[in-house]
């Protein structure tokens, strides 16, 4: 940090003076002038709210997705689908046995058993030929598409809020002040918030275990230079389905999340898949940290996207992007 | 660049293994002379239905796919966006020309527009590859992938320019010279025509200066680098060729449909272009056009081949998803890879069985 401020003294200067402006936006009470300007400080809030815990949805799904790509090489473009089949299994688990929480271990522990078969089915036969698989995943993901209209047609499904996370929270944040002198606060939902808390936790245990564990060492070296590891007597392939495994179950734990954030339809899993591409493109692919980055700009500029310049939200995002492609083409917090 | 004059490079390793480079290898084959001439005559054979839902329609999303095997095959660059740039062509032939909405529409007639639209496609692939080619390999249909599916949902979103997810209604097909262009023998023909310049076109960059280096670029840039080759300028040349190629298509499938909304460019529409390409095989220009026909005679007649085998007839994509499976699995140049294998292996068993009676 301290290098980036020896090195790049205007660029660090400009990035605090945005912070700090940012924080004023969050934290102060807006003048009149500015509520003029750019509408009310409670519309600001509520995207900048919604953006980060959309944030929190894309970095689940995108972390599963780098996590692949980082040890296998593989672009796995079925990972949208697998974010649709845990939310569809997720909906039929939560219907059934009413649960919401073991909707969740159910839908990662399927998902990861559809990772472990496509990992050793497909994937382990074709290791290397990185295009190939990639054609493979995006076969995959038509035919998976196809198999869940067929068994869950095209209606809508949103998995039901369980009752202690239904209805909003204050924040001790002041939206207004009313004539009286009363602040008013910011009143979000809780299942939302609590939803962001669980993703920053699982984001900080992964970190955490690919940081500080003997398997997030084996995960590392493998990202480096999987051949040396292999001759070094790890079981290569079983750390292989293991990651599979993982990263698809986080995109099952993402499809309920999603599922009780938004709604399930088809074609929900191209959208989420092109927000893990974008997200991981921003981020930097195969890099953790990358795709928290990458979610939190992505989620972020698509909220406050549509509720500034509704028109053109989705173009905004493709812009970042492209920004991010000609200053950085690796990514922002990509190592090479 | 003058270099490439004088090193004499062999053509395709793939078919220059097997026969010598000519120019034109096509001419000296009966089967190619032999297919022009049907394709030639088919308005006497086909009716309406055929002509125009199979063969016109085929040879349309064959010129698409014929971009992609262009980048793919001699590039080495998967570009998901070639139909994406096929349908910003088309809506800048509808917002340009003459069509249903009067409000978007600018009403220019269509020499004016149709230019207009090929130059704007072609500059919009162009500079969406100029991006692509910052990337390499896997990146690069990760980041067509979203451009094409960004395009996609801003079609959605905007009003002002692509009328949301309605689209452009009863746009106006070329009149001239007492013709109706649109009428379905001389739309075929018109078809026919474009699509013979692109494969022509193809098939004389791939022996090209030009065609050469891209293939060199292909197999080892470093190299190419190190010899004075700009790389990424080739690279963005290519796109910029492959743009006007799929940008041609867009204004065919406009007049084709006389309408675009954001359904023609969604992302599935724009796999199945790859799915086309890589069904028939990226190593040669024909195979787009022989992926092309089976996708639509899959798209036109599964519904029926379904039920008649006791299916639902709606799981047609799941058809195109395990039929594009197969040919990725066991054989990574399609149908024409396939088809070239079994040629080979009849040679070779004839040559055998003809060796053993000259021995014996």
């Amino acid at each position: 940090m301290s290098r980036f401020v020896e090195r790049h003294p205007a660029w660090a200067l400009i990035a605090i003076i945005a912070i700090a402006v940012v924080l004023w936006l969050i934290f102060a009470v807006w003048p009149p002038g500015l509520e003029e300007a750019i509408g009310r400080k409670r519309v600001f809030l509520n995207a900048v709210f919604n953006g980060i815990t959309l944030g929190g949805l894309y970095f689940l799904v995108a972390s599963g997705f780098t996590l692949i790509f980082g040890l296998m090489r593989n672009v796995n473009l079925a990972h949208g689908s697998l974010y649709l089949f845990g939310g569809y299994v997720g909906y039929a688990i939560s219907t059934a046995t009413g649960s919401w929480l073991l909707s969740f271990i159910v839908a990662f522990i399927l998902t990861a058993l559809v990772g472990v078969l496509l990992q050793v089915i497909v994937f382990r036969r074709m290791e290397g030929q990185d295009l190939r698989q990639t054609m493979v995943t995006i076969g995959l993901s038509i035919v998976f598409a196809d198999l869940m209209l067929w068994a869950c047609g095209g209606d809508f499904y949103q998995i039901q809020t369980p009752s202690w996370l239904i209805g909003p929270v204050d924040l001790p944040l002041i939206t207004a002040v009313k004539s009286s002198g009363e602040p008013v606060y910011l009143r979000y939902p809780m299942v939302r918030l609590v939803i962001f808390a669980a993703s920053v936790v699982i984001g900080v245990a992964m970190w955490l275990a690919l940081n500080r564990t003997r398997i997030g060492m084996i995960i590392r070296a493998g990202v480096d230079d999987r051949d040396i590891l292999a001759a070094t007597g790890v079981r290569i392939q079983l750390v292989f389905v293991l990651v599979f495994a993982f990263g698809a179950g986080l995109a099952g734990i993402a499809g309920v999340v999603g599922g009780t954030f938004q709604s399930l339809s088809p074609g929900e899993d191209i959208r989420f898949l092109l927000a893990s591409l974008v997200v991981v493109i921003v981020g930097g692919m195969g890099s953790i940290p990358g795709a928290a980055l990458g979610a939190l700009i992505i989620g972020l500029a698509e909220q406050l996207g549509s509720v500034y310049i509704p028109t053109y939200a989705i173009v905004v995002t493709f812009l970042i992007m492209v920004l991010v492609l000609t200053i950085r083409p690796q990514g922002l917090l990509a190592r090479r | 660049m003058s270099l490439a004059h004088e090193v004499p490079i062999p053509v395709r390793p793939a078919a220059g293994a097997q026969r010598p480079a000519r120019t034109w290898p096509e001419i000296n084959n009966p089967a190619a002379w032999i297919v022009a001439a049907v394709l030639l005559i088919m308005p006497l054979i086909a009716n309406g239905f055929f002509l125009i839902e199979i063969f016109a329609t085929t040879l349309i999303l064959g010129i698409m796919a014929l971009s992609l095997m262009f980048l793919a095959g001699y590039g080495g660059m998967v570009s998901l966006m070639q139909l994406t740039i096929a349908g910003f062509s088309a809506y800048m032939v509808a917002v340009f020309g003459v069509s249903g909405n009067a409000n978007i529409s600018l009403g220019w007639p269509w020499w004016l527009a149709v230019p207009m639209a090929l130059a704007l496609a072609t500059a919009f692939g162009t500079l969406g590859g100029a991006l692509a080619v910052r990337t390499e390999g896997i990146y690069t249909i990760m980041i067509t992938l979203a451009i094409g599916a960004a395009f996609y949902y801003f079609t959605n979103q905007n009003w002002a320019i692509f009328n949301g997810h309605t689209g452009i209604n009863t746009v106006a097909t070329p009149h001239f010279w007492g013709v109706n262009w649109r009428a379905d023998i001389p739309f075929y023909y018109v078809v026919l025509a474009v699509a013979a310049l692109c494969y022509v076109a193809v098939e004389y960059l791939s022996r090209a200066p030009f065609g050469l280096a891209l293939q060199g670029v292909r197999d080892n840039p470093r190299r190419m680098a190190a010899l004075g080759f700009n790389v990424n300028a080739h690279r963005v040349a290519a796109y910029a060729f492959a743009s006007f190629v799929a940008a041609l298509a867009g204004v065919l499938q406009v007049w084709n449909y006389r309408q675009i909304s954001p359904g023609s460019v969604s992302v599935s529409a724009c796999i199945d272009v790859l799915i086309i390409a890589v069904v028939g095989g990226i190593t040669r220009p024909i195979g787009p056009f022989i992926g092309a026909l089976i996708f639509v005679l899959l798209r036109t007649f599964a519904l029926d081949f379904l039920v008649r085998i006791g299916l639902d007839g709606n799981r047609f994509r799941l058809l195109i998803g395990l039929g594009f499976l197969a040919i990725v699995f066991w054989s990574s140049d399609g149908v024409v890879g396939l088809w070239q294998r079994w040629r080979q292996h009849q040679r070779r068993e004839a040559e055998r069985s003809g060796g053993g009676r000259r021995r014996g």
